[in-house]
This record gives structure tokens, sequence and C-alpha cells, in this order.
């Protein structure tokens, strides 16, 4: 019993990680950049919401609100003056340029509000626990998984469904024949961004409420968003979730047998994917 | 008249002999400068070493990779391995460093080479973290606190007493005297045997495969067998600088060894800032760097701050560096690779 216990606690962890991971994949599937900084804007976000609520005296779900639209526009501004700057075919500017930019937030973050260990405040809510016949499930982790699922859900209908969507598949697929049928690709990769920073802002809530988290936190994210991505093959969202709960249950059960091995069984469970299916377990057909 | 074929300029030949000058001057140098020189040097040769072997594998081989920290760690490690276990004394367990690098970077390079581009980044960066969690599993070294070099290895190490002697210093001085002429010779064998691969046969594919992998596989050039030799040399250097920075250290614990600041970004900022896939880069961006820190290191994180921002400008406003202005606007090569045509006219056929 305890063992299906701490699989399902891994697959709802999952949730978390494919939130993490969905922004990034958004990016990379629309102009082919790495962002080396998302974790430490997932980071930044929960100090954003931490801010809000502790000014405004907002609930977390309230400040979420406030924040995504603030977090829309910094991902616009980022992509629009900096990264589109960086995109050709060289890799080096956009890996070096994210990756300055990683540190230079992380050192900010570090500036403004110290190491210290921050929290959003909880309540009743974020502590209460459902029953499901033997196992306790937490309502966070419930929300989070069930968020995770709306934003993928809410990804594909754009992608597939709206206007943007259309543009973003084009300019994906041959930004200048994209361009040529009046698309701006600089606007489009802009506004990606600021989709993948909203997205950011919901994963930021939930680091921030169900765990303790700091500056220097934000590379780890990363990686983590990064193993999801990769476990699920480039391009597919639902491959994503499927890899955040792969990289979740191997972190729960490697914990069960170890509090040690916890993060060492999802980088292992990560090389093993690697191993076997290289492109990952849903890789999209042309790519 | 004849042809020759050169890679010679007149900068070159100065360079040569200036470099030369130079040379002798850094060896002389524990005998008239104090201890805190020796050691701020140490620092500058040692970051060198990495830069020169991370740039030889982003600026010549293609391969950005984030996780150089996995054989700084782990070179670190198994010279203290070879010393507290082995009993080694810590000199040749320098060279045990570089072999240990090699030796994990070949499951490394199997796995990470599955992985293109920006993805190949994150994934050295995750083998990384995995060699630090698996040695901060090894009780027998500290496990995740650590662990020091015993008193007597340290006391009894090769040529210590020797240049106690000599020099007429205490031990702990003749010991940072000693990190600072090895990191010296490594240094410069680093900067020399790079220079050397460059004008090889090999380097030359190297830069083809840079430019264009599809067009150097079109006549013959072996694209994988290059990554594979770029990525083992600079593991195995990388190692061996691991081990002689914490053979002067003589304290290690998992998270410094493994840090991916100290051991990658910091590389990163040095070879961006001088110039990539330049062997002068790396030399003016470990001044730059060294400049940077004694200034602001009262500053705490403004200091890392202000290194990301930089890095950022130097990319978006002169991707080639600080070197790269400079050669652009001067034509100066100090180490140059480029084959020209001397004598002779280009029109005519001799025999």
């Amino acid at each position: 019993m305890i063992w299906i216990d701490t699989v399902i606690q891994g697959v709802l962890l999952g949730g978390l990680y494919a939130l993490f991971a969905s922004g990034l994949s958004l990016v990379f599937g629309i102009m082919r950049l790495v962002n080396l900084a998302h974790g430490d804007l997932i980071v930044m976000g929960a100090y954003l919401i931490l801010v809000l609520v502790t000014l405004l005296g907002l609930s977390p779900f309230v400040a979420v609100l406030i924040a995504m639209p603030m977090m829309f526009a910094v991902g616009w501004l980022l992509q629009k003056f900096l990264l589109n700057r960086t995109l050709g075919d060289d890799i080096l500017p956009p890996l070096l340029v994210t990756f300055g930019l990683s540190i230079a937030l992380q050192n900010a973050l570090l500036e403004g509000f110290s190491a210290d260990s921050q929290r959003l405040p909880t309540n009743a809510l974020t502590t209460a626990s459902v029953d499901v016949g033997p196992i306790t499930l937490g309502v966070m982790p419930l929300l989070t998984f069930g968020s995770a699922v709306l934003v993928i859900v809410a990804l594909n209908q754009l992608f597939y469904r709206t206007e943007l969507g259309r543009a973003f598949r084009a300019t994906s697929d041959d930004a200048t024949t994209a361009s040529l049928m009046g698309i701006k690709p600089g606007n489009i990769f802009a506004t990606a961004t600021g989709i993948a920073l909203v997205i950011v802002t919901i994963a930021a809530l939930y680091l921030g409420l169900r765990a303790n988290f700091d500056p220097n936190i934000g590379p780890a994210r990363l990686i983590y968003a990064f193993e999801a991505v990769i476990i699920g093959g480039l391009g597919s969202l639902w491959g994503t979730l499927l890899g955040g709960i792969i990289i979740g249950v191997a972190q729960t059960v490697g914990a069960a047998i170890n509090p040690e091995w916890q993060i060492l069984a999802g980088h292992v469970a990560f090389l093993a994917v690697l191993l076997i299916r290289p492109r990952g377990l849903f890789p999209r057909v042309n790519d | 008249m004849a042809y020759t074929v050169t890679t010679q300029t007149r900068a070159s030949r100065i360079t040569t002999a200036l470099g030369a000058v130079l040379i002798v001057v850094l060896f002389a140098l524990p005998f008239f400068a104090g201890r805190g020189t020796i050691q701020d040097m140490f620092f500058i040769l040692t970051m060198l070493v990495l830069a020169q072997f991370w740039n030889l594998l982003a600026g010549y081989g293609g391969l950005v990779s984030i996780g150089q920290q996995a054989f700084v760690g782990m070179g670190a490690y198994a010279l203290f391995g070879g010393v507290i276990l082995w009993g080694l004394d810590p000199v040749p367990a320098i060279l045990l460093a570089g072999a240990a690098a090699l030796v994990i970077a070949v499951p490394t390079a199997f796995f990470a080479f599955r992985l293109n581009g920006a993805y190949f980044a994150i994934g050295t960066w995750v083998i990384a973290e995995v060699f630090r969690l698996l040695v901060a599993q090894w009780k027998t070294l500290g496990g995740g606190t650590g662990t020091s070099l015993p008193r007597d290895a340290t006391r009894d190490m090769w040529f210590v007493e020797l240049i106690k002697e000599a020099l007429d210093v205490r031990s702990a001085a003749a010991r940072d005297i000693l990190a600072y002429w090895l990191a010296l010779v490594l240094a410069l064998v680093t900067i020399g045997g790079i220079y050397w691969l460059l004008r090889t046969r090999r380097g030359l594919a190297l830069a083809a495969v840079r430019d264009n992998t599809e067009a150097a596989k079109s006549v013959g050039v072996d694209a994988g067998r290059m990554k594979w030799i770029v990525f083992l040399t600079s593991a195995f250097g990388t190692g061996l600088a691991g081990g002689l920075i914490y053979m002067q250290k003589a304290r290690i614990s998992p998270d410094a060894a493994f840090s991916v600041t100290d051991w990658t970004a910091y590389v990163i900022f040095i070879v961006v800032i001088g110039g990539i896939g330049t062997i002068e880069g790396p030399i003016i961006g470990v001044l730059v760097f060294f400049l940077l820190q004694s200034l602001l290191a009262d500053f705490g994180s403004w200091y890392l701050l202000t290194l990301g921002v930089l890095a950022i400008a130097i990319m978006l406003v002169a991707p080639r560096g600080l070197w790269g202005l400079l050669s652009e606007r001067t034509g100066l090569h100090l180490f140059p690779i480029r084959r020209r045509l001397i004598g002779g006219r280009l029109t005519s056929s001799e025999e």
C-alpha cells in the first residue's frame, strides 16, 4: 500500500515538473531557443507573487492573477529586445546570453531578497487533504496536477484552434515564408515567450505554496524541466507531462528507499530514457 | 621563385620572443614576489587552463558544455582518494586526477553526444550533478561534508623540502610556490599543446567541422571522431587543473568541487569576455576577470551580477570578445593558425 501511495505522490509531483517544463517546451518548439534562465524566471515569479502578497495583503491565488500580466510583459520585452537579437544559425549567442541572464538574475534576487528561504503564506486550503480509499491525497498536489493538465489542454487549444496558434506553427516551420504572409516573427516570438512566462507564474505559485524557495534554487528547476521535456520528446506537450511524471515518480520512489537518493533517482531515470530512447518517448515526426 | 606555406607573422615572431622573456620572468617570480602574489597568480593560471580547455570545447569544437565542473570535481576527488586511500604523494596524484576525469568523460560523452546544441549543454550539467550526488555518497571521503588532505601528506609532499631550503620560506609558502610552478607548467603545456593541435591536420579538420559540419564530412573529415578527441582532451586537462587546484586548497567538499559557478560560469565568462574561438581570448579574459574580481570583491553578489550583464553585452555587441575587437581593427594574431602563402606569384605554374 505504501508503494502505491509513493507512486501516486510521485505522479502528482510530476504535475509540478510538467508546469516547470511547459514554458520551456513552448519556447523551444516555436523558436528553437533553450532559455537557461528558465529556472531563475520561475523563482523570480515566486518572489513577485510574494511581494504582491506582502504589499497588498492578497491571497496568493489572487496575487498570481496580477502577476501573470506583469510576467507576460517581462517575457515579451525580454524576447523582443534581448533574445530575438541572439537567434540565428549559431547556437552560442542564445546559450551564452541566457546563461549570463541566469547568473545575473540569481544574483539580483540575492541582492534584493537575501539568501533566506521564503514561502508563500498558506491557509486551510493549502494544508487540506482528501481521503481516497486508504490513500490520503493533499489538495495542493491535486491542484498542481490539475493545473498542469489544464495548462497543457489550453496550450494545445491555442496551438490548433486559434489564429495566433496558426501563426506560431507557421513561424516555427518557416519564419521567412511566414513573414511573407504578413506575420512578424519577432512579435510572434515575443508573444510566445510572454505566454511561457505566464505559465512560469503558475508554476511559481505552486512552487512557493508547496515548499521553501530562495534565489539559488532556479538552476535545479531548470534541470527538472529540461529532463521532463527530453523524456517526453521535443515538441510534444503531453509527452512533457509524462516526462514530468516519470521524474516525479523516480524521485519519490528513490526518496522512499533512501532520502539521499531522491534527486539522484530522477537524474538516473532521465539518463535511462536517454539511453533507450535518445529522442524521447513521443518525438515529433519531422524534426 | 619558391613558395613557402607558413602560419607565422611578424607579430607571432615578436610574441615568441616576448613570450620567452615572460616565461622566464614567471618562473623566477617566487624569488622576488610575496606569497599573496603567488596565490593570485596560481588562481589566474588555473582559471586560464580551465578557460583554454572550455574554449577548445566550445570555441573550436562547437560543444558548449555547462558540465566542466564534473571533471574538476572528479579530478580533485581522485587526487584526494589517491592520497588518503592509497597513500600516494599529492604531486604524482595530479596525474591520477587527469586520468579519473578521462575515465568519467567516456560515459559522459556517450550520453551527452545523444543531445544536440543547447540540449547538449544542459545534458552535461545533469551528468555533472549526477557525479556530485554520487561523490556525496562516498563516505570514506567525507560524504556530503567533505574532507581535508592529511597533514603528513601535505608536509612530506615532493619538492617542498627542496623549495623551502632553496628559497628560505616556511613550508606553507613552499607548498604555494610548488603549486604555482606546477600551474605555470600546466598553463604553458596547455597553450602550447592547443596551439600545436590547431596547427596540425586534426586542427584543420576541427576548424572545418566547426565552420560547416556537412561540408567537412563531405571532404572526408570524421566529425564524430573530432568531437570525441576534443571532449576527451579537455576533460583530461580540466581534471588535471581540478586536481592541482584542490591540492593547493587541501580541503574538499562535493558542493565546492562540483560548483557550476566556480568552475563553469566563471570560465564561460572569461572566454566570452576575452574572445571565444581564439587562444588569445582566454588570456585577455582571465586578466579582465581577475581585475574585476579585485575591484568588486567587496560587493558580494553585485560582482556576479556585473559579470553576467557584461557577458550578455559582449555577446550582443561584440560576439568575438575583446580580443576579437582588437584583432579585427589591427589584424593582429599572436597565435596565428591560418596558413598563408609566402613568395612566388599566385598565377604562375612552377615545378
